[in-house]
């Protein structure tokens, strides 16, 4: 058995085109994310799809005071953060080459953004 | 040869593969570097007394994994990992060089990264020396480098040579990396030799594998092209004295005939299919190694050339290129005004050549003065001292004639 590393998939996108997909595109993507969830096998660890930035709310730091909640993203961006995997992968190549298969990539926007996560022992 | 001598020796020669050897075993290139350094400072302990080893890359290579074991087994989180390490040995690869390399020139990284690393880890250059490599102050150069490290650190950018899916990519940007390395064994960024022929040596070395592993890559095939054009006149750049030769000085008996030939036998084959810029960058070197004199020296076909390199690389440094050959062809006037927007170029802003240039124009015009500022412009901007002895040579005509 290889040592693993763990990665985390940001999926990011123009959410207004994501919002005018057809149910036949919808339907296409969705079969694209379980041809990657079968391809990932075991190294899928988590994943999920997320609701629009216009359903988020924000708490910022703040000193001496009790955070309040904002309405709205972090970042206020044209591009956004639609979902999510973490997944197993033994080097950066291998999650390169899962992370390929992503549906998203070949949507015309947006784009996958991968982050190694710290390895706490 | 002394110890010392034998020690610089192994550094230039087996650098890489001591340390590409060390790092597949550590996995780790921090930990790798800091155990061949060990090794090399135990070889001038020890090489002394007990005489320099028949094989200084094998020697360093066991004292370097030895060290490296002893920090694992010491390091306590790191001991779960030795199993592994130990199995990864069974099948271990003909040339881990071609792994690091292809590592240091991963897509993962910035292609400012990937150049720095090339140079520091496969190179054995000092974090100072790719800084001037580069022209970059030495402070951005080690956070560069320390972030490229951390990053194929963390991200676990592998030391793997990939699959022929992928390695037409991957090689392409190796090109690009391996010919910036040659160019910086070409002309040594700074220091006592006009040429770091360790460097020069190691180009071509990965030239050749990378071609030997795609034979058939156009891009391959002239970037090794051009390498062994350039390489064939290697010892005659420089007089018995050490001194710098121009290609109008040199003697063209003493240019590497079996070189030329097999540069010029791989231009054919790059130039059968739609040309890269090393095709075309080494089709001027063989313009040069075919033509039988200085005199004879076509500058016309070599400006056609460059307007060609410059359709598919335009860059400041092929524009300062082309402009000197067109002082060449049209006469220093034009070659001088070619150089004229260059000036304002800020990539070129701190480039050595394009004063030394300027200057050589001004002194085939005859416009003494402001030939010798742009000497010691040049001077004062060139750090190798082959170069600089040439510079300051000339400015002292100049002087005496004037």
């Amino acid at each position: 058995m290889q040592n693993m590393a763990k990665y985390l998939l940001l999926i990011y996108g123009d959410e207004q085109r994501w919002d005018a997909e057809t149910a036949a595109e919808r339907a296409a993507k969705d079969a694209g994310h379980r041809a990657f969830a079968a391809a990932a096998g075991p190294g899928l660890v988590s994943g999920h799809e997320l609701e629009t930035t216009a359903t988020a709310t924000t708490l910022r730091s703040s000193t001496g005071e009790r955070p309040t909640p904002t309405d709205g993203p972090f970042l206020e961006t044209k591009e956004a953060i639609g979902g999510f995997y973490v997944i197993e992968a033994p080097d950066l190549d291998a999650a390169l080459s899962l992370a390929s298969r992503l549906p998203e990539l070949t949507s015309g926007h947006g784009g996958v953004e991968i982050r190694p996560i710290v390895d706490h022992g | 040869m002394t110890v010392a001598e034998a020690v610089e020796r192994a550094h230039r020669e087996e650098w890489a593969r001591v340390l590409a050897a060390t790092a597949r075993f550590t996995r780790d290139l921090d930990l790798a570097e800091e155990c061949v350094q060990d090794a090399y400072a135990r070889a001038l302990d020890t090489w002394p007394e007990a005489g320099v080893p028949e094989r200084p890359g094998a020697w360093l290579t066991t004292v370097a994994r030895n060290r490296a074991l002893d920090r694992l087994r010491r390091e306590s989180h790191l001991r779960r990992m030795l199993p592994l390490l130990v199995t990864d040995e069974v099948a271990p690869p003909a040339d881990d060089r071609l792994g690091l390399v292809l590592m240091c020139c991963h897509p993962a990284l910035s292609r400012d990264a990937q150049v720095a690393l090339t140079l520091r880890l496969v190179g054995g250059l000092s974090t100072a020396e790719v800084a001037r490599a580069y022209l970059v102050p030495e402070p951005a150069m080690a956070a560069r480098i320390t972030r490229a490290k951390r990053k194929i650190a963390a991200a676990r950018i592998p030391m793997r040579v990939p699959g022929p899916g992928e390695l037409p990519d991957r090689v392409a940007a190796a090109c690009e990396v391996v010919h910036l390395v040659y160019t910086t064994g070409h002309t040594a960024p700074g220091g006592p030799g006009l040429q770091r022929t360790d460097l020069a040596d190691g180009a071509l070395a990965i030239a050749r594998m990378l071609r030997l592993l795609l034979p058939r890559d156009a891009e391959v095939a002239g970037l090794l092209a051009l390498l062994l054009l350039l390489d064939a006149r290697r010892d005659a750049r420089t007089a018995a004295d050490g001194r710098m030769l121009l290609l109008a000085e040199q003697d063209r008996t003493r240019w590497d005939a079996g070189r030329i030939a097999e540069g010029t036998a791989l231009l054919g084959e790059a130039l059968r299919r739609p040309p890269t810029r090393w095709a075309v960058q080494a089709a001027i070197a063989a313009v040069h190694a075919e033509s039988p004199s200085w005199e004879a020296t076509d500058w016309s076909e070599i400006c056609g050339l460059y307007d060609v390199l410059l359709s598919l690389w335009p860059s400041p440094v092929v524009r300062l290129n082309r402009a000197v050959a067109l002082g060449f062809r049209d006469g220093p006037a034009a070659g001088l005004a070619a150089l004229e927007p260059l000036l304002a170029e800020p990539a070129l802003a701190g480039y050595g050549y394009l004063a030394a240039a300027r200057a050589d124009f001004l002194r085939r015009l005859g416009r003494t003065a402001d030939a010798a500022l742009a000497y010691e412009e040049a001077i004062a901007l060139t750090l190798n001292d082959v170069e600089r002895a040439f510079l300051t040579r000339r400015l002292a005509g100049l002087r005496s004639n004037g």
